[in-house]
């Protein structure tokens, strides 16, 4: 504990990771989407001959540049954080997540780093056929990495295919297309990626509204506008769709966390979609308040997005904390029992081990195995510990629905303005065009809010909870470090930010 | 395949990663000769766009290295970078600079002015390359850890792993290895720079950091030679310290000697290419060279009943890459994925000579919107 502030070592961890992540993810959404837009602009290059084309495409790579190399090193943080701060986790599920992040590294990063120095450098140095072929080959290499990296982070909301070794006191691959294939990793997979090709047309939407605005590089920023709004309207509708699915797969996997999304405290059936609220502040777990003083709700919506059933239950807070055995669920209490009948026959097997006792020792191998998917329950104080902040969630989803939302629209608009030739003539919804960049990158972190803070308390769900996942560390260490970064991060996004203005207002046809 | 098989393949693959990442650290060491062996602002340019073109490889294998060490031997992973904190936190400060400084370093509105980048690449190449070849000195002269029952790590140092650079056996590798990254850089530079003069004065600078390198990796490799080794018995995973060990590995193991000698003889050979014979071809000498030397000692402090990585404070918590690594069934998967290691190779070469067919000549940047 740090006497200073009163936060733990893992704290100070679980909030350098945290910041870390976010600041990673404000480069990567804009490196998975305009990797693609440069690489449509490049085709188009490519199939028509036409100049300016290219021009748009090296002003637009220019950015996506400045914008990799910021988010490549801080994905080398995250990795190297991984085992400074999380040692115990990267030994308990080393055999499982270490695998994801090496192939990345083997057929992703490679991918990417490799053709960067052609897709920069190469313009006069090899076939425009090559060129085009480099380029398409960096957007893919990218989005290849995205896949290993939610894989892993798939597998740790819902570790499937993978089994509780008492020999080696950890978690070990049973089945990597399981994991690969998991349906919560896919689905994160498809659900990240279109948020990066949103923000990313947000980005292109954003800078081009300002070039029309300041009535400059009209035909460029047109031309720019129109590649990023279709992709912009097709992936954000997209975007919904998997959104949709991701409801579906929560509700089944990580009841917890959509509870937690809903601020749904008591199960219900024919349960609704909570579309505005306002929370209570200080609900507790079991103290029957109502948990809003304002809610509208969208009628048995939350029943057919969890369960395609409109009539079905959906367990809230109190059901998964305290059980409900009227819809057989089993509370949280019941399964700390289990964990820690898992943990003390995890101790007894490894004395039998010792001591040759091979009865024994089988007997309790059996009992660490009946009881090892709920080993993590084990190292909770008291039930109440599996709830996750409600209020962070609740508001966070919500932020990044609406803002979904209203992106649907505003690519709609875009495009049925630029189909009737009339987009310059209103200064107004330009301006608004200019928010779009800022509010996809609020809207994105928020949903990294939902997906990661949702599922607390756990690193892995129902395996491992975060507090015995760090490293065993004094608080002034990662004290220590958390503000390094924190400068490092100000530095950076001051330093990328000012770089990048300048470029755009230099605009496609100066610049360095 | 047994599963003693495929630890000893990704400890291959491990060592030849390392050998790899040590032979792109010429990035590193041209980062530092670009204040010393440019003259005037146009050879900069050139230094800097001549590497620009390369770091993200280097780059690319420092992650794959702790990806692929993860993933194989995830509790050297948990023990060492949870452990020795300080030391990872400098390494990885010194690397987070690298990316960005190349890319603002020249561009408009950049806020720090080109010389804090031409820092930070100074830093990269020499802290950043001395913290690495120390770290991995560890893996010899061990560290103080211990195990619990459930291979959870404690660190008995309160240096957490800034005590490595107290040893001169430590930093005689770190800074053999800086010498050595300065090395392979001006050659780098003599074949890929078409600026006569910048090329003449890098071939002297091959020579001087020869002559820089040798004391520290003699000292190094005598001194390995000559000290006691961390063995352990096959059968019980028992740990004792044995006389001579690392010398009784290459006599035990004649094809790693042999590639530690043939990589002795071909960065020589690359010295006399780049400073004496005028020929642009030491690069390659000198990074098969660098290649074979890390993988052979990779390989002896690996294989032949050796741990990796001792303890010192506890014996019998030193990693083994037996009692480190990752299931029979992940070393399977990952070995199958590392079959398509051959075509990364393939594309990286190709697109390597695609792009350096030409020397670099000042004129194809000058005007250039893509240069930094």
């Amino acid at each position: 504990m740090d006497l200073a502030t009163g936060l733990a070592h893992v704290d100070w961890s679980r909030l350098q990771f945290a910041v870390t992540a976010m600041f990673h993810f404000i480069f990567v959404p804009l490196t998975l989407g305009l990797a693609f837009i440069v690489a449509f602009m490049e085709t188009i290059y490519v199939r028509t001959g036409d100049e300016y084309w290219k021009r748009v495409t090296k002003f637009w790579m220019k950015l996506f540049a400045i914008n990799f190399v910021v988010g490549i090193s801080t994905g080398l943080i995250m990795e190297f954080q991984f085992g400074m701060n999380w040692s115990n986790y990267s030994w308990v599920v080393g055999d499982v997540f270490g695998a994801p992040l090496a192939i990345e590294g083997i057929v992703a990063f490679f991918l990417e780093a490799t053709f960067f120095a052609v897709m920069f450098f190469g313009w006069d140095k090899v076939r425009k056929g090559t060129h085009l072929f480099a380029t398409w080959m960096v957007a893919i290499g990218s989005n290849l990495s995205a896949l290993w990296i939610l894989i892993a982070n798939g597998w740790m909301q819902y570790p499937v295919g993978s089994h509780y070794n008492p020999d080696t006191a950890r978690l070990e691959m049973l089945n990597f297309w399981e994991i690969l294939f998991s349906p919560m990793g896919i689905i994160k997979f498809l659900h990240t990626v279109g948020s990066g090709y949103v923000v990313a047309s947000l980005f292109v939407v954003t800078v081009s509204a300002w070039y029309l605005l300041k009535k400059r590089d009209t035909v460029f920023a047109k031309r720019s506008i129109a590649v990023a709004a279709a992709f912009g309207l097709i992936t954000s509708i997209f975007l919904a769709g998997t959104g949709d699915q991701s409801g579906y797969i929560i509700a089944q996997k990580q009841p917890m966390k959509l509870a937690a999304m809903e601020g749904l405290y008591d199960g219900e059936r024919q349960a609704g979609v909570v579309a505005m609220g306002i929370l209570r502040p200080n609900v507790k777990p079991g103290d029957g308040q109502d948990p809003f003083w304002l809610e509208i709700k969208i009628p048995y919506a939350l029943s057919f997005m969890g369960y395609r059933d409109v009539n079905a239950f959906v367990p809230g807070i109190n059901d998964l904390v305290y059980g409900n055995a009227a819809e057989g669920i089993i509370g949280a209490g019941e399964l700390m029992e289990r964990g820690a009948l898992a943990q003390i026959a995890l101790a007894a097997y490894k004395e039998s081990v010792k001591a040759g006792d091979r009865a024994g020792s089988e007997f309790h191998r059996m009992t660490v195995a009946e009881n090892a998917p709920y080993i993590g329950y084990g190292s909770l104080e008291k039930p109440e510990d599996i709830v996750p902040p409600v209020g962070i969630t609740f508001y966070s989803f919500r932020i990044m629905v609406m803002l979904g939302m209203f992106f649907i629209a505003l690519f709609g608009a875009i495009l049925f303005l630029l189909h009737r030739g009339q987009i310059e003539k209103y200064p107004p919804f330009l301006r608004l065009c200019l928010l779009g960049l800022p509010l996809g990158y609020i809207a994105a972190q928020a949903g990294w809010v939902v997906a990661e803070v949702g599922r607390q308390p756990w690193a892995v769900q129902d395996l491992l909870p975060v507090h015995t996942a760090a490293t065993s560390i004094g608080a002034g260490a990662i004290q220590i470090s958390f503000w390094i970064f924190v400068f490092i991060f100000v530095v950076f996004f001051m330093a990328g930010l000012k770089v990048m203005l300048e470029q755009i207002k230099i605009g496609p046809e100066g610049g360095k | 395949m047994e599963h003693l098989l495929l630890q000893q393949y990704w400890w291959v693959i491990l060592s030849l990663l390392a050998g790899l990442l040590v032979f792109m650290f010429f990035v590193q060491g041209g980062q530092t000769l670009l204040l010393t062996l440019a003259k005037g602002e146009e050879e900069k340019q050139l230094i800097v766009n001549s590497l620009g073109r390369k770091w993200e490889l280097g780059f690319t294998t420092l992650v794959l290295f702790g990806g692929a060490f993860f993933a194989a031997f995830p509790l050297f992973y948990a023990t060492s970078f949870g452990g020795a904190y300080f030391v990872w936190m400098a390494i990885l400060l010194c690397f987070v600079l690298q990316a960005v400084s190349y890319e603002f370093r020249k561009k408009p509105g950049n806020l720090l002015g080109a010389k804090v980048y031409e820092a930070f690449l100074f830093l990269n190449g020499s802290v950043g390359v001395i913290l690495i070849g120390t770290a991995v000195a560890t893996l010899f002269s061990g560290a103080a850890f211990s195990l619990n029952e459930y291979n959870l790590s404690q660190w008995h140092n309160d240096l957490r792993g800034l005590e490595a650079a107290f040893s001169l056996f430590n930093v005689s590798l770190g800074v053999a290895v800086f010498f050595l990254g300065r090395m392979l850089g001006a050659l780098y530079f003599i074949n890929h720079i078409d600026a006569p003069a910048l090329v003449e004065r890098a071939r002297r600078s091959v020579l001087i950091n020869t002559v820089c390198f040798l004391p520290f990796f003699l000292y190094f490799v005598v001194a390995l030679l000559m000290r006691d080794g961390y063995a352990y018995d096959q059968v019980t995973g028992l740990v004792t310290l044995e006389s001579f060990k690392y010398l009784d590995n290459f006599l035990a193991m004649p094809i790693v000697l042999a590639m530690f000698l043939a990589g002795v003889i071909c960065v020589l050979y690359a010295v006399y290419l780049g400073a004496f014979a005028k020929s642009s071809a030491g690069i390659w000498s000198g990074g098969v060279g660098s290649v074979l030397v890390v993988m052979s000692l990779f390989l002896n402090v690996g294989l032949n009943g050796t741990a990796f990585y001792p303890s010192y404070h506890d014996l019998q918590s030193s990693l083994t890459i037996v009692n480190s690594s990752s299931s029979h069934y992940t070393l399977m998967a990952m070995t199958i994925v590392s079959i398509t290691v051959p075509v990364v190779l393939g594309y990286i070469i190709l697109t390597w000579r695609a792009m350096d067919k030409n020397k670099l000549h000042h004129d194809e940047i000058k005007d250039s919107k893509e240069a930094y």
